[in-house]
């Protein structure tokens, strides 16, 4: 006997078409005031990733990873989470930060360096640097709210190449199992540093690995900002709702270099990009607004100068904060430090005081 | 009091901590129903239930990626390896989030796990389930590591380890899981993380070890006894290292053998070396001596009796800081 035992096929989700025309049928349930605040968030993370960019040309912070192309990605996933939920970040998770309300200085301060802009009450974890570690730890967290019968969700964001690494498919393996409340966010935008997703993964989608898992799994246009809330918020209220987790697959295209490190000239073509210039994310929800009617240009102007005046403001704020001190090193590396780092520290200290640091 | 041995008293400290409070859960391969290949969890889960005595899927960065999640969120999750030198697989999980988060988001966030599994050799097992890997985690930081010699401290640094805020390695050395028996009060007690202890008091010269190594050193002295006067200390936690029980010991013997299983070169006992002559070279009558592991990986087993210090190679130790 020889059967077919399994069908699967996997979801694509568009809103909002290349030209900014809406697919009603999909609209997802956002005022006209929310889906401008989210549109003035895309452009904040915008006008907040190109000064942090020429901010790292003069030298004020240190590598700097471009989230440009991916703002409807990141603004339209996070713009669908409530405060109370979880939040575990790659490292171009700017725009992320931003929606999530994290104090703007902060971002430019931890961009310096600056561990002391990570400490905070919220439920944004600090950046992962280990590519798709975090979503292991994301699992977890999202086990623990099951546990105890919270209704917080957990999300994860990582990129393409994160879905090379063991640990996503453990994380997903663990996570269909115990249906725990988190969304995989991945944010496809093609490149992992210059390897391109051809060479990253076989399968033609990174949604169809959760068929494996036998958890939901979506692709979304990751440059159309309704399409990449709908998708989140579905995934949220269904993880909220104990229908357990779900794998977005955000479409999108890294539109700078991998880190201001990187030359991406070396490995791909003008006209590539080019290609996906004309998706823009934050042009085509101004497209929207042209096509319903709701755009004129004395709103894109005040959206764009508001922005200037918020970012500046922050670095100005950020780049006034004097350098960490030798205690930062020591204090929190355990709840108490043992006599060996008490020693230590107590050996920095002379030694600043002594060069008068 | 009862006399139980080690596997018993690792039990008793987990089964009391999951009574005494909610947050604290078992995960690892095989912990439930089979109660661990150990059988170090046994009856736990018919206690607690499969939410608090989880077995997970066969995948160690998985268990060790999770609990740190599970840590972060408010749980005290007890991670068990099946043997610690699976942890390997799991390992980056250790070296990047278990000993960094504290740091990482200034104490905003932390990850008070314990990762506890068989180490060491002894029992004639498979390949890789006989390591002893304790300087791989110190070195990691922001890491506790212990390993205890008997059950009475197994108990007691167990429950210590439990309710400490920090992450905690607890390596158990397997020989000495059922090898014998002690008088260990049913009642909880902790054994405080930190702190070594001089098991054997003497003169002539201090022995320092830790594991199953100091049981063997401890009938190296009794042999002895009438030649020479041997202190052992114990050290029960390796990292954070109670470096001023040594060095109190060697200013009185002025003269330090280090005995352990972990290959020599890279291992602790170069680190307790320097510290010794870096705060006590003046008392010091001969150099240190270490008698470890050879620098090759844990053998398969039918070549164990040859990697693994014995009396023989412990008596040389001693005798040669004697006659120097």
């Amino acid at each position: 006997m020889r059967n077919i035992i399994k069908n699967y096929s996997v979801e694509y989700l568009q809103v909002l078409n290349q030209e900014g025309q809406a697919d009603n049928s999909q609209m997802p349930d956002l005022s006209e005031s929310k889906i401008k605040e989210m549109y003035h968030l895309m452009v904040l993370v915008r006008v907040m990733d190109e000064k942090l960019f020429k901010l790292q040309r003069s030298g004020k912070i240190g590598t700097y990873a471009e989230v440009r192309g991916q703002e409807a990605s990141e603004v339209g996933s996070a713009f669908a989470l409530e405060k109370n939920d979880w939040m575990c970040p790659s490292f171009r998770e700017t725009g992320v930060f931003i929606t999530r309300g994290a104090p703007r200085d902060k971002i430019v301060q931890a961009w310096r360096g600056d561990v002391r802009a990570f400490k905070s009450d919220s439920r944004n974890l600090p950046v992962a640097i280990p590519v798709g570690s975090q979503t292991l730890y994301a699992a977890g967290i999202a086990w623990a709210s099951k546990l105890r019968g919270e209704k917080d969700v957990t999300i994860v964001y990582f990129g393409d190449g994160a879905t090379s690494e063991g640990d996503f498919h453990e994380a997903l393996n663990f996570a269909g199992i115990h249906k725990l409340p988190i969304i995989f966010f991945c944010q496809n935008n093609q490149w992992s540093i210059s390897t391109p997703k051809k060479l990253q993964l076989a399968s033609d989608t990174v949604a169809q690995r959760a068929i494996a898992y036998d958890i939901a799994g979506i692709q979304v246009d990751g440059n159309d900002a309704l399409g990449v809330y709908k998708a989140t918020k579905e995934a949220i209220d269904r993880a909220r709702n104990g229908g357990g987790p779900t794998l977005i697959e955000s479409v999108t295209y890294r539109m700078g270099d991998h880190t201001t490190s990187d030359d991406a000239s070396r490995y791909r073509s003008e006209a590539d990009v080019n290609l996906w210039k004309a998706k823009d994310p934050v042009v085509r929800l101004e497209k929207y607004f042209r096509n319903i009617g709701t755009w004129n240009d004395d709103y894109g102007r005040w959206v764009r100068e508001t922005c200037e005046k918020e970012v500046d403001e922050a670095i100005a704020k950020a780049l006034a904060v004097e350098k960490p001190g030798p205690d930062e090193l020591f204090d929190y590396v355990y709840a108490v430090p043992p006599k060996d780092l008490i020693e230590q520290k107590k050996i920095l200290q002379e030694e600043v005081k002594q060069r008068g640091l | 009091m009862a006399k139980i041995n080690m596997v018993q008293a690792i039990n008793e400290a987990i089964k009391s901590e999951m009574a005494r409070d909610k947050k604290v859960l078992i995960m690892g391969e095989d912990v439930g129903v089979d109660g661990g290949v150990f059988r170090v969890t046994d009856g736990l889960s018919t206690q607690f239930g499969p939410n608090r005595v989880i077995d997970t899927p066969l995948a160690e960065a998985g268990i060790i990626g999770t609990a740190v999640g599970l840590a972060i969120n408010g749980m005290k999750p007890i991670v068990e390896m099946q043997f610690i030198g699976f942890s390997y697989e799991g390992f980056h999980h250790i070296n990047h989030h278990v000993g960094r988060m504290r740091q990482r988001s200034e104490g905003s966030v932390s990850c008070p796990i314990v990762l506890r599994g068989p180490s060491g050799g002894g029992i004639k097992a498979l390949e890789l389930h006989s390591e002893s890997p304790e300087t791989f985690f110190i070195h990691s930081q922001g890491i506790k590591v212990i390993c205890p010699s008997n059950p009475y401290d197994a108990k007691g640094l167990m429950i210590s380890a439990i309710r400490d805020p920090d992450p905690v390695i607890f390596l158990e050395p397997e020989k000495l899981y059922r090898s014998f028996k002690d008088e260990v009060p049913e009642e909880s007690f902790t054994v405080p993380i930190g702190e070594a202890k001089v098991v054997r008091t003497g003169k002539d010269v201090t022995i320092v070890s830790w594991g199953a190594m100091v049981r063997l050193c401890l009938d190296v002295a009794e042999q002895l006894k009438d030649k020479v006067d041997i202190e052992i200390i114990d050290l029960r936690t390796l990292w954070p290292l109670d470096e001023d029980k040594i060095i109190e010991s060697v200013k009185k013997t002025g003269r330090a053998v280090i005995v352990h299983e972990a290959p020599r070169t890279g291992g602790y006992g170069g680190e307790i070396a320097s510290r010794i002559q870096e705060k006590g070279i003046l008392y010091l009558q001969s150099p240190v001596i270490r008698v470890t592991g050879f620098d090759v990986p844990y053998p398969q087993f039918a070549l164990e009796e040859y990697y693994l210090p014995n009396a023989e190679r412990v008596i040389k130790g001693i005798n040669s800081v004697m006659n120097f």
